[in-house]
């Protein structure tokens, strides 16, 4: 350390030793230079005349300290937090340039919260997930890196110059847009949750994984810009009457097809290129994108090529032998597309540590495929007593909702649960209410209320009650 | 643009090409939105309306039999599906749990069965189309797009024949494809409220809030062998923070750790420590700020460095002493600040790559 740095953690060790209720307010040293100076330095700038009483003014303000100079450095345990008493590498010295990093990056110390594969879930992963890593975000918007990525046939960056849309089908006329011309249109910008149909699908017959980033982590949620489906469709002279269903598809090598009912989605459908204030991810499928509000992941076409407006379902590979559920009759359930109302706490979750008993805001996320949130209660006894949430504003359509609830940790175990209500008056059921319709084979749009386990010794765990 | 369509219809492919850019490539007909957006040629839409539909609209006309598409089987999807169909390695069998009576019934009973392991495509597609269509339009999985509408025929028809819907001495055809009864035909519904924001969804739960269950019994936990088979969780969480992971490769604490997070991982421990190259290093850690290749900046060049001490002993650990303490008077009056925050290793690969000339 040099001599400058014992004279501040002198004159800081005198002011934390003296007891609390004894402390005072030690003025800025800028506070000690006389208003005259200050208007000085403002009229005609630094010189060295001026430097030297800026000097003086930091020195009286440090007062008595200077004796100190000579005094050891050892920091008893019991003289204060080092992390204050000694400087830090960014007081002293250089930091870096602006535009080091041109496309900014999360601290290094964010490195832990990635996007992860769930072991074994997939057999190739170019056609698997990667789980956005909910336990650690905040608010309701996705980083767009860490936007949840299901492939069908794997993720290529498309070239913007040469994509295409098509619309065609039961149209007058029969298009192809360019980017060029799609981003001249009018457009519209909309946060809306995407889910995948098969989010916390492993989950059926028992508790499978650990953590809510493999639970529930194929939910993002985004502000999606883009020119509205109808507004297209329209444009195109779409025969709307006869032609109740639209074929997305994709221009990925799998050519990813799924029907659109439009009877439902054709109002807030977005053929959109942004999300969150810059281009889709290609990840996410840039150039353009399906965005279905309130309808499971797989129908958001991504590397959207063309629209086909029609008068019948085509019972696609995805929508025939994948994203149907069985029931216990042995009957599967086609199109099953809306993404009902559903919520989990994100912290404190699964696999999660507490440190320490006391206060901790316990948080999650909540969302509906049919509408807006309007309550979210929380149980901190396995559902036996809830109390409700607050929730962040606004409350969007379709989008996610933030809650937020106080609670003291007495230190005993505790089984932690949420459960959303949207405004249609649907209540978010427990995974023995869908058990009992649905069974425990069908995968897709389990919407359970989700149940942490915390233990005496602070950590969490996935369980489920009933 | 009827008229349009009705000429394209009669001319050649070639003369449609010449025509389109011509022509049908300048046309915007919006009144709307005028300048946005052209009329799609009909070999457009030919080359990229590729779907069919269950009423087998878009199907195009050909055909191929079971033998044939054996023979193509074995070259092109064997190596994924296995020679019969029946490969669990890569990806779930195509064939197997149907039944000749399930195809009598329309309704794969294997699929009631609790104890089925898998479900296989044949198992739950309804609709031959599906098949046609897919395997056309994404398939073979590394080449997709590569068979043809005979080629796909011969295909289905293999597959077919894998589930004894159709006999080996089949072929499928556009003339015969409508009569294929698949045996899972009648086994699906949409009879669920999830297709229509109009329709009510199936379950609803619980408002109660006092007292709801008397007694919490938690039926499911996470099996040990799961507690670590998503690798360390400690390591996918904050290290500082309200919460950290459990470290799932070792058993669960005894105890609370307390308030310092005693015996926990820290958020230092999140420091990459991988390794990066020397100019990149010189970008990051902003030495680039006042030294450049070979022009002097705020600080000398880099190629004036290295010829500087080119060939002088002691060179690397004078410069790193440098680079850590700083120094002034060598080139100038203005000094080089001490860039303590540089790891020694890091320092070694800058000085070292300094004294190259930045090679």
């Amino acid at each position: 350390m040099t001599k400058k740095q014992i004279e501040i953690s002198a004159q800081d060790i005198e002011f934390i030793e003296k007891p609390a209720n004894q402390a005072r307010l030690v003025k800025a040293p800028e506070h000690f230079i006389s208003q005259e100076l200050i208007a000085d330095i403002n009229a005609n700038g630094l010189d060295e005349n001026r430097r030297g009483f800026l000097r003086k003014g930091f020195m009286s303000a440090l007062g008595g300290a200077a004796a100190g100079l000579t005094a050891p450095l050892a920091m008893a345990a019991g003289e204060g937090d080092p992390a204050i008493l000694e400087k830090q590498e960014w007081q002293t010295t250089l930091g870096k340039n602006v535009a080091t990093m041109p496309y900014g990056m999360p601290s290094i110390y964010e490195s832990n919260l990635i996007r992860r594969e769930s072991p074994g879930l997939t057999r190739v992963s170019a056609a698997s997930v990667a789980f956005t890593p909910l336990q650690g975000l905040f608010g309701t918007i996705t980083p767009n890196g860490l936007h949840f990525e299901r492939h069908h046939q794997g993720w290529y960056n498309l070239n913007p110059e040469t994509h295409r849309l098509m619309v065609n089908g039961l149209v007058k006329n029969p298009r192809v847009f360019t980017m060029n011309d799609l981003m001249r249109l009018p457009s519209v910008s909309r946060t809306h949750f995407i889910e995948c149909g098969a989010n916390t699908g492993l989950e059926w017959g028992n508790v499978a994984v650990p953590t809510v980033q493999y639970t529930h982590g194929m939910l993002s949620c985004c502000e999606f810009t883009g020119v509205p489906l109808k507004v297209l469709l329209e444009e195109c002279g779409a025969d709307l009457k006869k032609g109740k269903f639209m074929l997305a598809e994709g221009g990925d090598g799998s050519g990813m097809t799924r029907t659109i009912n439009l009877e439902s989605c054709l109002n807030d459908t977005i053929v959109a290129w942004a999300m969150n204030g810059e281009m889709l991810r290609p990840e996410n499928g840039f150039p353009l994108r399906l965005v279905v509000p309130g309808v499971q992941g797989v129908s958001w076409v991504k590397w959207l090529r063309r629209l086909e407006v029609g008068d019948m379902p085509w019972n696609a590979k995805d929508e025939a032998v994948h994203y149907i559920e069985l029931m216990p009759d042995g009957s599967h359930r086609q199109y099953a597309s809306i993404q009902e109302c559903k919520s989990v706490i994100t912290t404190p979750s699964g696999g999660q540590q507490l440190l320490d008993k006391g206060f901790y805001n316990v948080t999650g996320m909540a969302w509906s495929g049919r509408g807006k949130i309007t309550r979210v209660d929380v149980s901190f006894d396995g559902g036996n007593n809830w109390r409700t949430a607050r929730l962040e504003t606004p409350v969007l359509n379709k989008s996610i909702t933030r809650f937020n609830i106080d609670w003291v940790w007495d230190g005993s175990p505790a089984i932690l649960q949420s459960r959303a209500m949207d405004d249609t008056g649907y209540i978010q059921p427990s995974i023995k209410t869908l058990r009992n319709v649905r069974g425990t084979r069908s995968i897709y749009h389990n919407n359970a209320i989700q149940s942490w386990k915390l233990d005496s010794n602070g950590e969490v765990s996935n369980v489920q009650v009933g | 643009m009827y008229k349009l369509d009705k000429l394209t219809a009669r001319i050649s492919f070639a003369a449609l090409l010449a025509l389109s850019t011509h022509t049908a490539f300048a046309q915007s007909d919006s009144a709307k939105y005028p300048g946005i957006g052209r009329h799609a040629t009909m070999a457009e839409v030919a080359a990229w309306d590729i779907d069919v539909r269950p009423d087998f609209k878009g199907l195009p006309k050909g055909s191929g039999s079971v033998e044939k598409g054996q023979a193509i089987w074995e070259a092109k999807c064997a190596s994924c599906h296995g020679t019969f169909g029946e490969s669990n390695e890569i990806f779930t069998p195509i064939a197997g749990g149907t039944t000749k009576d399930d195809v009598k019934t329309g309704k794969v009973a294997s699929l009631k069965d609790m104890k089925q392991p898998q479900r296989t495509p044949l198992m739950k597609v309804p609709t031959v189309s599906t098949l046609w269509d897919y395997i056309y339009r994404a398939m073979p999985w590394n080449a997709p797009r590569s068979l043809t509408p005979d080629e796909t025929y011969a295909l289905v028809a293999f597959i077919l024949s894998l589930g004894e819907i159709v006999p080996d001495d089949f072929v499928l055809s556009d003339k015969n494809i409508a009569e294929v009864k698949m045996p899972n035909r009648n086994g699906m519904t949409t009879k669920h409220g999830f297709w229509n924001t109009k329709d009510k969804a199936d379950v609803n739960g619980s408002s109660c809030m006092r007292n709801c269950v008397p007694f919490v019994q938690v039926g499911s936990t996470l099996p040990d062998f799961a507690r670590n088979a998503h690798d360390n969780i400690a390591e996918q969480n904050r290290m500082y923070g309200p919460y950290r992971g459990a470290d799932s490769t070792k058993p669960p604490l005894a105890k609370l750790p307390g308030a310092s997070g005693e015996g926990l991982a820290h958020a230092k421990d999140t420091h990459s420590s991988a390794k990066k190259g020397p100019a990149a290093l010189f970008q990051s850690e902003n030495c680039s700020a006042c030294h450049a290749p070979n022009a002097k900046l705020v600080g000398p060049s880099i190629t004036d460095i290295a010829k500087k001490y080119d060939g002088q002993s002691g060179a690397l650990d004078k410069l790193m002493t440098k680079v850590k303490n700083g120094g002034a008077g060598v080139w100038g009056s203005i000094p080089m600040p001490p860039q303590a925050q540089l790891s020694d290793e890091d320092r070694k690969t800058l000085v070292t790559w300094m004294l190259s000339g930045g090679k």
